[in-house]
């Protein structure tokens, strides 16, 4: 299950909207550790594409560097799907790298509403998991 | 040369679950010799007909490889190598 805040959802498919109809790409992350995604960081898709998305390589490390510092991993893998279901698709199984991320599908195809569904892929197996939203605090 | 290895999440059940290893070699590809040596299968992950596999990125310290010489990058004692696969996909 991928418990997170209404506000790291909204800021996803802010994301995702903006970018379309490329893919948009980014990573939550947060403490080492505990499953709870807390930092949102949208990255550039440097593929640039309607059907392909990729960190940039050396955001990548900048990316990774900065989350060992802060004793961080990612929580979250988000992408967006500009014209399919968001469901991972062949590609994405293949690449996915990071077994213990939860991997948030955004699919922008409709105007005005968004699909959002979560998923572990561990080995190329892909399962989808429950998300739970939490409503976001107010101070 | 001897060099310290920065091991991603994915590749640490070939190191006994270790996030950083020494390897050595005079280039990457012999540091990657090298690793293969102590912790077999980690260079299939790595490598394949081609070369460096499309979407692993080596950092020789701060330096993508692939700006560099690619596997031919020579090393130098005391360098850092990072391995972080590529996070990449797409709708197909």
């Amino acid at each position: 299950m991928l418990t997170i805040g209404q506000g790291l959802i909204d800021a996803m498919v802010a994301h995702a909207r903006a970018d379309h109809p490329d893919e948009a790409c980014g990573v939550i992350a947060g403490p080492a550790g505990l499953d709870r995604p807390e930092r949102f960081i949208p990255m550039v898709n440097a593929a640039r594409s309607p059907t392909f998305y990729e960190f940039d390589s050396m955001d990548l490390l900048r990316l990774y560097r900065e989350m060992d510092a802060r004793d961080e991993e990612p929580v979250v893998v988000y992408h967006s799907h500009t014209a399919t279901e968001a469901y991972p698709s062949r590609t994405d199984i293949s690449y996915a790298s990071e077994p213990n991320a939860h991997y948030v599908l955004v699919s922008t195809r409709e105007p005005g509403t968004e699909e959002i569904r979560s998923f572990r892929i561990v080995d190329g197996v892909v399962t989808e998991e429950e998300v739970s939203i939490v409503p976001a605090l107010h101070h | 040369m001897a060099v310290e290895v920065s091991i991603p999440t994915i590749l640490r059940t070939y190191t006994g679950g270790a996030k950083g290893v020494e390897a050595s070699g005079a280039t990457l590809k012999a540091v990657i010799d090298d690793l293969e040596a102590s912790h077999p299968g980690i260079a299939e992950r790595l490598l394949d007909d081609a070369g460096l596999r499309r979407f692993v990125n080596v950092y020789l310290n701060d330096e993508d490889v692939r700006f560099l010489s690619g596997l031919d990058t020579e090393v130098s004692d005391g360098d850092s190598l990072t391995i972080l696969p590529a996070v990449a996909g797409g709708s197909r």
